[in-house]
């Protein structure tokens, strides 16, 4: 990839921003605590959470960036943030 | 056609022969006739273009971005306070890469205020990526303008240019102007053909959000554009010289240099006033010489070394002080650019909120630069300190 000349961007270029660079603490997904509520989903400002065929959730680590808001609000506290070694 | 012309008549007549779509600024002295003299070209049709009246400069550049975003040739001026408070804007202009040309008509910065001429507010935003010509009489003034679009527009350039001239001396003297005809210029100057610009039917956001993993990059891009407009600048000017016989290919201009022991480097209106002090100190046997630089921003370092490789010393004059560093803007980047070379280079800072600059002073700092003083305030009034 090469540089737009003055940072011109197209919709949809912010995908190269790949926020997941930014995260320290990472999050872990128990799929045996989770009541599938989909409040991670919907509360990720990163929008990096996928539902599975089943109905459970995880995030897209090229994007997640640790922020753990995910953890604070799962009412199952199903999701562990851990700190990652990079 | 030749006319006597005051300084900022002349620069808004070539700015008209540019044909701007678009032209924002807010009036501070002592730009404010250029901006009078294209509101009314505006207002009595003799320019198509949008005049937008704004509340203030920062706003005045701002409309520019947008207009220029939007694939107009867009033009502001400013000077001093102004053009600091456009400061912000000023950056982000350069760094979405927007063509604007803004005349700079020079002048001090405040506190205290003053209104009278030096070069501080230009030079101060001299790593904001603008281009920076600075003409040492109305006639420069005004072909540079012609320039500054050549270069800003260019493909490889993108990069918006300040013309800089002082103000009052240049901005409000009247002087002989050879002023192009409006098919000559057309012929210069083709339409802005923007290389990419706001539409609606194809969406694109300009000077976009880069993360870490981009910024230096943008930043590194941006200065090879810089260093790629040195080329630029020497082709544009050369085909303004085979044109119409005024050539600007050259970043900097010597003025009897060939034998010369104590070359004075100066920028603008005060390199008239050397070059009489020289023919003086020639005339009387001491060989000195001027190096003029109009191309402040990309810095020519390598013309400069070359220029000045066999002089036995060197004089920069700086009407602007980087306060608390070793003197002016001009003289810190000569040394740099004499790196290596033993001849000594000695900067003085002088001029400064409008103090006049006398053919005598100029003998004075040559005497002093033999002398090896230097690197010092030039011409205080020492009962005032
Ligand atoms: S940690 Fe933040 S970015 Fe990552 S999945 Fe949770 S809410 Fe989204
Ligand atoms: S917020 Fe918690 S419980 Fe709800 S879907 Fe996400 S992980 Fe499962």
């Amino acid at each position: 990839m090469t540089l737009a000349v003055g940072c011109r961007a197209r919709p949809g270029k912010s995908r190269d921003n790949k926020t997941g660079s930014w995260r320290v603490f990472k999050p872990s997904f128990d799929h045996e605590k989770c009541s599938k509520c989909g409040m991670c989903q919907t509360l990720c400002p990163e929008g990096c959470v996928h539902e599975d065929a089943e109905g459970f959730f995880d995030p897209d680590f090229t994007y997640c960036k640790g922020c753990g808001i995910c953890a604070t609000e799962c009412p199952k506290e199903a999701i562990a943030m851990n700190q990652e070694e990079k | 056609m030749m006319e006597i012309t005051e300084g900022s008549h002349a620069v808004a007549e070539a700015v008209r022969l540019c044909r701007p779509q678009v032209v924002s600024a807010y009036p501070i002295t002592p730009q404010t006739h250029i901006v009078e003299a294209l509101a009314d070209f505006v207002a009595n049709g003799k320019l198509d273009a949008e005049y937008i009246t704004v509340e203030n400069e920062l706003s005045a550049l701002s409309a520019c971005v947008g207009a220029s975003a939007a694939g107009s040739r867009t033009y502001s001026a400013t000077t001093s306070q102004g053009l600091l408070l456009m400061t912000e804007v000023v950056f982000n202009a350069a760094g979405m890469r927007l063509p604007i040309v803004m005349s700079i008509a020079n002048r001090a910065v405040g506190a205290p205020l003053s209104i009278w001429n030096d070069m501080q507010d230009s030079i101060s935003l001299r790593d904001a990526g603008w281009l920076q010509f600075y003409a040492e009489d109305n006639q420069e003034a005004t072909d540079l303008h012609f320039l500054a679009y050549k270069v800003a527009e260019s493909k490889e350039i993108q990069l918006p240019v300040f013309v800089c001239f002082d103000g009052f001396i240049l901005s409000h003297t009247y002087e002989p102007i050879d002023m192009l005809l409006q098919e000559q210029v057309d012929q210069y100057l083709p339409k802005f053909d923007p290389a990419e610009k706001l539409d609606a039917k194809d969406p694109i956001s300009f000077g976009m959000y880069a993360t870490p993993e981009y910024y230096l990059e943008f930043r590194y891009e941006m200065d090879q554009a810089q260093k790629r407009a040195k080329d630029v600048i020497a082709k544009a000017g050369k085909e303004f010289g085979t044109m119409f016989g005024r050539d600007y290919s050259a970043l900097t201009v010597g003025y009897l240099l060939d034998d010369a022991e104590t070359v004075i480097v100066a920028m603008g209106s005060v390199c008239g006033t050397v070059k009489d002090a020289i023919d003086e100190m020639r005339a009387a046997g001491k060989k000195v010489g001027l190096l003029k630089i109009r191309v402040f921003r990309p810095f020519p370092s390598e013309e400069i070394a070359k220029a000045l490789s066999k002089v036995k010393r060197v004089a920069v004059l700086d009407k602007n002080i980087s306060l608390g560093a070793k003197g002016g803007a001009t003289a810190i980047e000569v040394r740099d650019a004499m790196y290596g070379s033993m001849i000594p280079v000695k900067g003085y800072v002088l001029g400064l909120g409008g103090r006049d600059i006398r053919k005598k002073d100029i003998k004075e700092i040559v005497s002093l630069c033999e002398n090896g003083i230097g690197d010092q305030f030039y011409g205080l009034r020492k009962e005032l300190i």
